[in-house]
C-alpha cells in the first residue's frame, strides 16, 4: 500500500534536494507496515497483554477483598468491598510466613553470590587458550548436559551420602552450577577479555588471583550481572529443593511454604467427606486473602525490581541461545 | 607483584599453572556432588533397593525394574503425556511465539514494544508455585472467575479439577502464558539481527512490508528457530516437573492426562518408595533423552555448526 502512493508521488515537480530527502523518508516507510496494520497490531497487543497480566491483577485483586464478601461473590476484578487486613495480617501476625521470608532471602544471596564466584572462577580457567587441560574441564561441564541421572541418584546422593536432609545448604547446592551459565561465562571471558592484558599483568609479576580479581571480573560486570540476576531468581522462586529435602518448619522458605498450604486445603477440602468438620481444620490455615497475599508478596519485589534489570536477563538469555 | 621474577627454567606445567586448577576445584566439588556422583547411582535402576542394606549391599535383580515399569502400562501413558505435551509446547512456540516476535517488531512505536514485551515476559519470573495460586483464581469450583463467568451466562459451575478432558487445554494454555514472551525475546532478537538493507533493497524494487516479512524476515531467522527447535526435540522426554506438579494440583483422578516421566519418577521416589522402579524410570528417561539430544545435535551441526552443542 505505501509503495503505491510511493508512485503516485508527483516526483518531478519536487526540488533535487527535497527529493532525496523524500527518497529516505519515503524508503523508511516501506520498510514499515502501513499505518492501519499498526493499529489493528497494537490493538491484539493490548488484548494479549492485557490477557496475560489478567491473573496476576486476579489474585492482587482477591489480597484486598473482604474476606467476608468473598465467601458469597467469588473472586472478583474489581471488589466491592476493599481490606488490607490480609497485608497486616501477614506481615504482623504471620511469624512463620515471616520466618520463610527470611529463609528465602537468606538462600537468595548465599547462593547467588556463591554461585557466582564458582562459576567465573571455574570458567576463567576455560577461557584461557594457554590452559592445557581446558578441553577436558570444559567437557566435564558439558558431559551434564547430555546425561544426566536423574532425580533418584542425585536425591540418593543428597540424603544419604551428603547427609543434607534438613540442611540449608540442601537449598543451595543444586543451584550453585548450571552448565549453560558456566559456557556462557567462558565464552564472554574469552571474547571480551584481550590476551594481551593478561600477558601483560603476569609479565608485571601479578598472580593469577590478582589477575582475575582485579582485571577479569571487572571487565566481566555485564555477565555476572546477567547471570547473578538469573540466579536471584532460581533462589527466589525454588520450591523443588525444600519439596524434597527440608521437612523442618523452620527451614521453609517462602516458595515452599505457599505449597504446603496450597496442598494442605486441597488434601482437606477432598477429605471433607471423612475428615468430618473441615471448617475447624481450615480454621488454623491463613484465609483466602492472607493466601493471596502472601503470592503477592512472593512476587512483589520480582515485579518492582525486575523493570530495572530486565535488559541484563534479554541479553543473557540472547547470549545463552546464540551460545556465544 | 612489586619485584620482577626473571623466568624460572620450566619445573612443571602443573606446578606453573597450579593457580589455575585451584580455581576449578569448587566447581569439581560442585559437579561432582550434583552430577558425576549420582551418574554411579544409576545401577539403582538394577537392583531390589533396600533402606536396612544400602546401595551397595542390596539385592542385584537385572532388568527386573524396567520389566515391571513396561509392563504396567504406565511406561506407555507418561512417555505418550511427556512427548505429546512437548510437542505441542514446541509447536506453539514456533508459530505463536515466532509471530508476536515478527508482531513487536512491526510496531511503528517501539516503546510501545518495549512496553508489551516486557509484560509478555512478566510470567517467566514467576514460580510454578505462585503460577498454580494464579490458575487456582481462575478455575476455583466455588469462587474461580471462570466459573463466576459461566454463573453469569446462566450456566452451570464446573469443577475443574476432576474433569480430566479439559486439562490438556488448561496445561497448553498455562504453559503457553508462562513461555510465549521469553521465545519471543530470542526470535525477536534474531529478527532485529537482520541486515537493514535487505529489506531497503526489496522495497524499492516495489515489495510490500508483508511480502517482505514473508519473503526476508522468516528466511533469515529461519536457522536460529530450527536450531532453538531442535534443541528443544532434545529434550522432549523431558516434562516439566513445576507445571505438572503444582498446576493440576496432584489431583488423582487427572493422572491419566497430567502425569509425565518426571511427576511419576518423583510419586515413586517418595510415595511407594520403590527406589529401584524409580530410578529405572529415570535412567529410561536418561536414555531417550540422549539418543535424541545427539541425533538432533548431529542436524543442528549440518544446519549451522556454531550453534552445535558438540
Amino acid at each position: 500500500m505505501e509503495s503505491k502512493t510511493l508512485k503516485k508521488e508527483p516526483l518531478k515537480k519536487l526540488s533535487q534536494q527535497s527529493k532525496e530527502g523524500r527518497r529516505a523518508e519515503s524508503l523508511e516507510n516501506v520498510t514499515k507496515i502501513s499505518k492501519k496494520a499498526d493499529i489493528v497490531i497494537n490493538i491484539i497487543m493490548i488484548i494479549l497483554a492485557l490477557l496475560c497480566l489478567y491473573p496476576l491483577f486476579l489474585v492482587f485483586s482477591i489480597s484486598i477483598t473482604d474476606e467476608q464478601l468473598i465467601s458469597h461473590a467469588g473472586y472478583q476484578l474489581f471488589p466491592d468491598k476493599l481490606s488490607f487486613r490480609a497485608y497486616s495480617y501477614v506481615l504482623r501476625e504471620a511469624t512463620d510466613i515471616l520466618r520463610a521470608y527470611g529463609v528465602t532471602i537468606f538462600v537468595t544471596v548465599v547462593g547467588s553470590l556463591l554461585s557466582l564466584t564458582i562459576i567465573s572462577l571455574y570458567a576463567y580457567p576455560l577461557s584461557r587458550d594457554d590452559f592445557e587441560h581446558r578441553k577436558l574441564f570444559t567437557f566435564l561441564v558439558f558431559f551434564t548436559m547430555l546425561f544426566n541421572a536423574g532425580l533418584v541418584p542425585w536425591y540418593m546422593v543428597y540424603v544419604n551420602v551428603l547427609h543434607l536432609k534438613n540442611s540449608i545448604f540442601a537449598m543451595i547446592l543444586p543451584g550453585l552450577f548450571t552448565p549453560l551459565y558456566v559456557l556462557i561465562m567462558r565464552t564472554f571471558f574469552k571474547m571480551s577479555i584481550p590476551n594481551g592484558i593478561i600477558e601483560a599483568a603476569k609479565l608485571d609479576g601479578a598472580s593469577e588471583f590478582r589477575i582475575f580479581a582485579q582485571i577479569v571480573l571487572p571487565l566481566a560486570k555485564p555477565a555476572l550481572a546477567s547471570i547473578g540476576l538469573f540466579n536471584v531468581l532460581y533462589y527466589w522462586n525454588d520450591w523443588y529443593s525444600p519439596l524434597l529435602f527440608i521437612t523442618d518448619e523452620r527451614l521453609f522458605n517462602l516458595q515452599y511454604m505457599m505449597y504446603r498450604i496450597d496442598r494442605s486445603i486441597t488434601y482437606l477440602v477432598s477429605q471433607s467427606n471423612t475428615l468430618g468438620n473441615v471448617s475447624e481444620l481450615l480454621a488454623n490455615i491463613p484465609s483466602q486473602t492472607a493466601r493471596m497475599a502472601m503470592a503477592i508478596i512472593a512476587i512483589g519485589p520480582i515485579i518492582f525490581a525486575y523493570p530495572f534489570f530486565q535488559k541484563y536477563f534479554v541479553a543473557g538469555l540472547t547470549v545463552g541461545s546464540m551460545k556465544g | 607483584m612489586t619485584e620482577k621474577k626473571p623466568l624460572k627454567r620450566r619445573s612443571s606445567y602443573f606446578k606453573k599453572n597450579i593457580a589455575l586448577y585451584i580455581m576449578l576445584i569448587p566447581g569439581v566439588l560442585v559437579l561432582l556432588a550434583n552430577n558425576y556422583l549420582p551418574m554411579g547411582g544409576v545401577l539403582l535402576a538394577f537392583k531390589d533397593y533396600n533402606y536396612a542394606k544400602g546401595f551397595l549391599k542390596s539385592d542385584w535383580i537385572g532388568f527386573d525394574n524396567f520389566k515391571y515399569l513396561f509392563t504396567s502400562n504406565q511406561a506407555f501413558v507418561i512417555t505418550r503425556n511427556t512427548f505429546l505435551y512437548n510437542a505441542t509446547f514446541i509447536i506453539i512456540s514456533v508459530t505463536v511465539a515466532l509471530a508476536l516476535a515478527i508482531g513487536l517488531n512491526e510496531l511503528r512505536n517501539q516503546k510501545l514494544a518495549k512496553l508489551y514485551q516486557s509484560i509478555f515476559f512478566l510470567p517467566y519470573f514467576l514460580s510454578w508455585v505462585v503460577v498454580s495460586y494464579l490458575v487456582f483464581s481462575l478455575l476455583s469450583v466455588d469462587m474461580g472467575a471462570m466459573n463466576n463467568m459461566l454463573m453469569s451466562f446462566g450456566k452451570e459451575r464446573i469443577n475443574w479439577y476432576t474433569v480430566p478432558r479439559f486439562w490438556p487445554f488448561i496445561l497448553v494454555m498455562v504453559n503457553t502464558w508462562k513461555w510465549t514472551g521469553y521465545d519471543s525475546i530470542i526470535y525477536l532478537a534474531a529478527i532485529v539481527g537482520i541486515d537493514k538493507s535487505f529489506f531497503e533493497a526489496a522495497a524499492v524494487d516495489g515489495a510490500t512490508r508483508w511480502q517482505q516479512i514473508r519473503y526476508i524476515t522468516i528466511p533469515s531467522i529461519m536457522p536460529v528457530v530450527t536450531v532453538l527447535t531442535l534443541l528443544k526435540v532434545g529434550r522432549i522426554f523431558y516434562g516439566d516437573f513445576g507445571l505438572f506438579w503444582n498446576v493440576p494440583k496432584n489431583m488423582g483422578v487427572l493422572y491419566n492426562v497430567t502425569n509425565v516421566i518426571d511427576t511419576y519418577v518423583y510419586r515413586a521416589l517418595t510415595q511407594s518408595g520403590d527406589i529401584g522402579m524409580a530410578a529405572a524410570s529415570g535412567l529410561y528417561q536418561a536414555i531417550l533423552g540422549l539418543i535424541l539430544i545427539l541425533g538432533a545435535n548431529h542436524i543442528v551441526r549440518k544446519i549451522d555448526p556454531d550453534q552445535a552443542l558438540i
